[in-house]
């Protein structure tokens, strides 16, 4: 049963690390060489396509507004979505349930047409191009999960807790702050992880609210075509690079995802 | 039981603010161009329910949103199961733990388009490795001319891609069984698919229930992937709902119509994932 557990573990890591390692591959490699014919490891490995990113301007101060507004929105989602995920897991109140799906349908909109009208709104309060209208933009879909997971984790939480620490003469905030939140922080941790990975990976919205100041890293990689075609070597550099954030968020919280994303009623 | 309470909107007041701002506006704005024929933002005029009557009975919306239906069936028929097993088969302690936590949710944080573009480039048969092993195996595999290879290889892709969410979910759901459970398992000498079927899937099932939510809600709306990977082709083999909407909106500029159209597609998104909330909450009450 060990055995076999293991084996199905590794094959399944297998299966994700083969697509990796291609990226990692092409991205040491030059175009001649990714477009001349298979090789499993760069045959004349380089550093030009990483040189690229971390010398252009244009490459570099993306990552940084991608940055920029992935943790404004990630502060937000969680400053919000907080105390709405105390009220949902506590209180019942008028229109509770109705409002809970209904944030959970603005999850659903398909973008497309959703670009022009998120564009005008946007032009309109004069925050076109800025790292905020991203943050803003995609607290649409990053708040209604970050309140979806940690009313989760709230509702493992007893509420005797909550009741002792009113006789104790808590008052509210002062409760919430110094020992509600402590013992919800793996929850807070998967949360900013979730919150950081849907915000990271966005393209649409993130292209239609920026053009030259605040343009995110993946927009920049849609740039890559040129008249010569594709600069795959560049694009996978660039990906390889985007991958390290996310590695950096991930290795924080693992402690906290392994203790279990409890999910409340489960 | 939870204390009824209405000062508890004060608290999720925010929420409601910032939501509303992005969903509300961008909303009504689609719903007023739904009703227009507009040509350029001074020429438009009102047209009813005609688009309505007119994309309901357009045979390119009925062949996506079947290829669509397919497509996301497939999608929950893998990964769900996949994750499960992927779930349990993780290491529970010890250094194995932080490094297939990591190895796993590396797929998750690669931007879509570059997502793309690795099984562009790993599926030809000339410089990728699994277009080139597949063909030396004697398979005659080409995704771009070949629909039936077009279609498996945006599947395989999404199930590379998104499998680990479903993982990630279970993994942490099953973290949150109490070992008392376990042992009381081995006192009876439960077999390992009783602890599973009467253990860890009842426990599961809320975790399970958020996954297969949002795998439904990712996969109904898939655009970017098979938009690099494929472009929709060869034909309309992989051209899905939001590709065929994206098509009307900015390639054919027929605002009206698209609103339209996105606005039923919404609603059809909305309705399958409220049968899926209404499960999920009426056992809620029970429990």
């Amino acid at each position: 049963m060990r055995l076999r557990k293991s084996l199905v573990m590794l094959g399944y890591l297998l299966f994700v690390l083969v697509p990796i390692y291609w990226l990692v591959n092409m991205s040491f490699k030059s175009n001649r060489e990714i477009l001349g014919g298979l090789t499993l490891w760069p045959t004349a490995p380089t550093l030009d396509n990483y040189r690229v990113i971390l010398t252009e301007p244009t490459w570099y101060m993306s990552y940084l507004n991608s940055l920029s507004y992935v943790s404004m929105n990630m502060l937000i989602s969680l400053l919000v979505a907080l105390p709405a995920a105390y009220a949902f897991s506590r209180y019942r109140f008028l229109g509770d349930k109705h409002m809970f799906f209904w944030l959970l349908t603005n999850r659903m909109a398909p973008p497309a047409v959703f670009l022009l009208p998120f564009f005008q709104l946007y032009s309109a309060v004069g925050l076109f191009d800025t790292p905020i209208a991203v943050a803003l933009a995609h607290c649409l879909f990053n708040v209604p999960l970050a309140v979806w997971i940690l009313e989760g984790f709230m509702s493992s939480v007893p509420k005797e807790i909550d009741e002792t620490a009113y006789i104790d003469g808590y008052t509210f905030p002062k409760f919430f702050i110094r020992i509600f939140l402590p013992m919800i922080r793996p929850g807070i941790g998967v949360t900013a992880f979730f919150c950081f990975m849907f915000s990271w990976v966005e393209l649409l919205l993130a292209r239609t609210l920026t053009s030259v100041d605040a343009k995110p890293i993946v927009a920049q990689m849609t740039r890559t075509v040129s008249a010569s075609g594709i600069d795959w070597g560049v694009l996978a550099a660039a990906g390889v690079v985007a991958l390290l954030p996310g590695i950096a968020v991930i290795y924080f919280v693992r402690n906290h995802v392994a203790k279990g994303f409890a999910l409340g009623r489960v | 039981m939870k204390t009824y309470n209405n000062k508890a909107w004060w608290l999720v007041l925010p929420v409601f603010v910032l939501v509303a701002f992005s969903a509300i506006i961008p909303m009504m704005t689609v719903v007023n161009y739904s009703v227009q024929d507009i040509f350029d933002p001074s020429t438009r005029y009102f047209v009813g329910t005609e688009w309505y009557r007119e994309i309901l009975a357009d045979p390119r919306l009925h062949d996506s949103l079947v290829r669509q239906f397919i497509y996301s069936f497939c999608v929950l028929a893998i990964e769900v199961p996949l994750g499960i097993i992927v779930a349990l088969s993780m290491p529970r302690r010890g250094l194995g733990v932080p490094f297939s936590l990591i190895l796993l949710s590396l797929p998750l944080l690669v931007p879509w388009n570059v997502v793309g573009t690795i099984w562009q480039i790993i599926g030809r048969e000339d410089i990728g490795l699994y277009g080139w092993t597949l063909n030396s195996l004697g398979l005659d595999y080409n995704y771009a001319s070949n629909p039936r290879d077009a279609w498996i290889t945006v599947l395989v892709m999404d199930v590379w891609h998104w499998t680990s969410l479903v993982a990630l979910l279970c993994y942490s759901g099953l973290r949150s069984i109490p070992d008392v459970y376990y042992q009381a398992a081995r006192i009876d000498r439960a077999s390992h698919w009783a602890v599973f079927r009467f253990i860890q899937l009842p426990k599961l099932k809320n975790v399970l229930l958020i996954a297969v939510m949002l795998r439904f809600m990712d996969s109904f709306m898939i655009y970017t992937e098979p938009f690099v990977l494929t472009g929709g082709g060869p034909g309309t083999a992989t051209t899905f709902l939001s590709q065929t909407l994206t098509q009307m909106a900015l390639g054919q500029f027929d605002l009206g119509r698209a609103a339209a159209f996105s606005l039923i597609y919404f609603l059809i998104i909305l309705l399958v994932t409220w049968v899926f909330y209404t499960a999920m909450t009426h056992n809620d009450d029970k429990g």
